[in-house]
């Protein structure tokens, strides 16, 4: 991997993975550094705004979008390993702040964030971080990856480069997982019904390895599996990423 | 918690976890999957022709009033008679009184979704009159006492063995008998409803305005039948069905037909406008058309709802749902069921009552991606979250916990507040629901954030 871009990078830790993933956004941090990126954070970011927003209430929304449009100004490139997050910043502050005097700098910021594997294959032009893992694993397209972000040849590409890592498609790949936010407490069964069909796709491949771009689908898939007892473990693309170097 | 979301939470509850279900389902629309593909191939450019679709039926609905009305002058200068109905009971109102006139005891009818919304078949049966389903997946729900669970494919729940079932012990008919066997014995009795039948009554797929015709699509030729075999033929047609121009059908048909079924095009396209003609061998002495609001005005009264009148039912979007397909159509409660029923059902029927259908979806976007007119079916769902928490539909401990995230989310420093020990304790309480099928959330003693600080303030 070259590791002279020289690049400046924002990082954008979406508020899940910085309460119960900070182990992911380190090893974002490994892989961009080994990239050649100088990273910062701004410590005061805390959250997209999505989480309201999808629950309705709007002017909670966009009170936290209005911060998050400070904390992320500038022009660095922004870098979040969540698509789900990356997605609506991209696809949803428009709605947000449509006929206001913020339009620019949403069309702007829109351009400027972007999903973990999205800026390695399509910014930096990396495809083989040089890392590896041993085993066979399936990865499960997010709906924010596949209809937000539209990625879905970047994460393989990256996997496809992982020493030892054999890499298998499941069937209907491209279904929502269940996990859908609140959602997923609302209508429980509904999601976990949703959850067992991915899981169950999942494991007929045979795969150890359960890997996304989203730990919100994750952290939902694992609990599930873990009170099943499956053999199936999941994994951040970045962790896999990290690994093995 | 209202009665109707009570209703769908215990129907989807039962539902999602039905796993003979949930293999009927993935198998009838996995065969649907298999053949939409082909069906897209007629298409140089599939998704130019959903946009010119949609392009269409926004001028359609843009000056919907003059289209309408347009439609009126010419189809009534051919002798059919419109009528103008604003609610259900209006149009049920207006059907008595045919049937009475024409003293009706047997009426034949097409799959129409609108009949289901004004629940015809019930009404008729009150005043006496019997009402025969011509669809043979109709015709199936209507001996079973069911509504249809899909707005294309009625009976997609049931297997073949199901229908055998249903059919010996209704009809009388051998339990093993084959489909074949079955919709022979079915066309069969349909084909003397016919003779008897004093009154046709169908849907209509389009109402072409420049022309003043209706136009239905299908595969059976029942529906065929229904506009021209009795004497009085009534059409009943939601007011958005509006295409500007016959000439549009070459779009539509085949745009409706792939999205619908996989197909190029069904197998009966019939463009009706008006009764019998003077020099005309066939066909009905009366035609009536019915154009029912019954709500719709509501939705084109509101600017970012209106799309969704775009709609031209081809059932793509509840074939495309994970939640449709684990929960079933009947789970829903409402005449239409899937993505599309859960945007326009709050319109049609209050928001107070049926918004839980907006908040009954992963928002995973897959509505949006095949909707063959592109409508943006999820964005749809967020907007009428949105309307309903302005009205002050949210529960007030909803109401509560976005005042709260708000204020935390806006102050870095509260985040990072309590230990992981603190939040697992927490979180887990707060999302009780969340824990008995996945487990608990386990938070590490310090966020990123504070990790962050510690590494960079140490350097």
């Amino acid at each position: 991997m070259a590791n002279s871009t020289g690049m400046n990078v924002q990082l954008f830790i979406p508020c899940f993975i910085d309460q119960l993933y900070p182990e992911t956004a380190f090893n974002m941090i490994k892989v961009l550094e080994k990239a050649g990126c100088t990273v910062s954070y701004n410590t005061s970011q805390t959250c997209c705004g999505q989480p309201a927003f999808n629950a309705g209430f709007w002017e909670e929304s966009k009170a936290v979008c209005s911060k998050f449009l400070k904390d992320f100004e500038g022009t660095d490139l922004i870098v979040a390993p969540s698509a789900s997050c990356a997605g609506f910043v991209k696809n949803y502050y428009s709605k947000l702040f449509d006929n206001s005097s913020m339009h620019h700098a949403v069309t702007e910021l829109s351009n400027r964030i972007h999903e973990f594997s999205d800026f390695m294959v399509n910014i930096l032009g990396i495809e083989n971080v040089g890392a590896s893992l041993k085993g066979k694993a399936t990865y499960h397209d997010s709906c924010a990856g596949l209809r937000e972000c539209r990625i879905k040849k970047e994460p393989r590409k990256l996997l496809a480069n992982v020493k030892g890592l054999e890499l298998t498609e499941m069937n209907d790949v491209e279904t929502c997982c269940g996990f859908g936010g609140t959602f997923a407490v609302k209508f429980e069964h509904i999601s976990i019904g949703m959850g067992e069909q991915k899981v169950e796709n999942a494991l007929a491949t045979g795969a150890e390895y359960l890997i996304s771009t989203d730990h919100s689908c994750l952290m939902h898939l694992q609990g599930y599996i873990n009170q099943k007892g499956y053999h199936l473990k999941t994994m951040h693309i970045a962790d896999v990423m990290a690994s093995g170097w | 918690m209202k009665e109707t979301a009570a209703n769908f939470i215990a129907k989807s509850t039962i539902k999602a976890a039905d796993k003979e279900h949930r293999r009927k389902i993935n198998f009838n629309i996995g065969k649907y999957n298999a053949v939409v593909p082909q069906g897209k191939e007629q298409f140089t450019d599939v998704q130019l022709a959903r946009e010119r679709a949609k392009n269409i039926k926004w001028r359609a609905i843009e000056a919907l009033d003059k289209q309408l009305e347009d439609f009126e002058l010419t189809i009534t200068r051919r002798g059919a008679k419109v009528i103008w109905a604003e609610d259900a009971q209006q149009a049920l109102d207006a059907i008595q009184k045919i049937c009475e006139a024409k003293g009706c005891k047997t009426l034949v009818k097409s799959k129409s979704m609108v009949t289901e919304e004004i629940h015809l078949n019930d009404f008729l049966e009150k005043i006496g009159i019997e009402s025969v389903e011509t669809d043979l997946g109709e015709y199936i729900q209507q001996l079973d006492g069911e509504p249809p669970y899909h707005i294309v494919t009625p009976a997609m729940h049931k297997s073949k063995e199901d229908v055998a079932r249903l059919f010996a012990e209704k009809l009388g008919t051998d339990p093993k008998a084959t489909p074949q066997q079955l919709t022979l014995t079915a066309r069969k009795i349909l084909r003397d409803k016919y003779v008897q039948a004093d009154i046709g009554v169908t849907g209509a797929n389009f109402i072409i305005s420049d022309i003043g015709g209706i136009a239905v699509t299908e595969n059976e030729g029942n529906a065929r039948l229904s506009c021209a075999f009795p004497k009085t033929h009534i059409v009943i047609a939601g007011i958005e069905k509006v295409i500007p121009s016959m000439h549009d059908l070459a779009l539509f048909w085949p745009l409706l037909s792939t999205f619908g079924t996989g197909q190029n095009v069904t197998v009966y396209n019939t463009i009706v406008t008006g009764p019998r003609q003077e020099n005309e061998k066939d066909g009905p002495e009366e035609m009536y058309v019915i154009l029912l609001d019954n709500g719709r005005t509501n939705i084109l009264a509101n600017e970012k709802q209106r799309e969704s009148l775009y709609c031209i039912r081809c059932g793509a979007c509840l074939n495309a749902c994970p939640v449709y397909k684990n929960i079933g159509g009947h789970a829903y409660g409402a005449t239409y069921s899937g993505p599309i029923g859960s945007v326009i059902t709050p319109h049609l029927r209050g928001m107070e009552e049926w918004k839980h259908l907006s908040h009954a979806s992963s928002l995973c976007g897959n509505c949006t991606e095949v909707c063959a007119v592109k409508i943006n079916l999820h964005e749809l769902l967020l907007d009428n979250r949105h309307e309903a928490a302005q009205e002050g539909y949210a529960p007030f401990a909803e109401k509560m916990i976005w005042k709260v995230w708000r204020i935390a989310m806006l102050r870095r420093s509260w985040m990072n507040m309590a230990n992981g020990n603190m939040k697992t304790r927490l979180i887990n309480k707060v999302a009780g629901s969340w824990t008995s099928h996945r487990g608990k959330l386990d938070f590490p003693q310090k966020s990123f954030n504070q990790q962050w600080k510690e590494k960079m303030g140490s350097k």
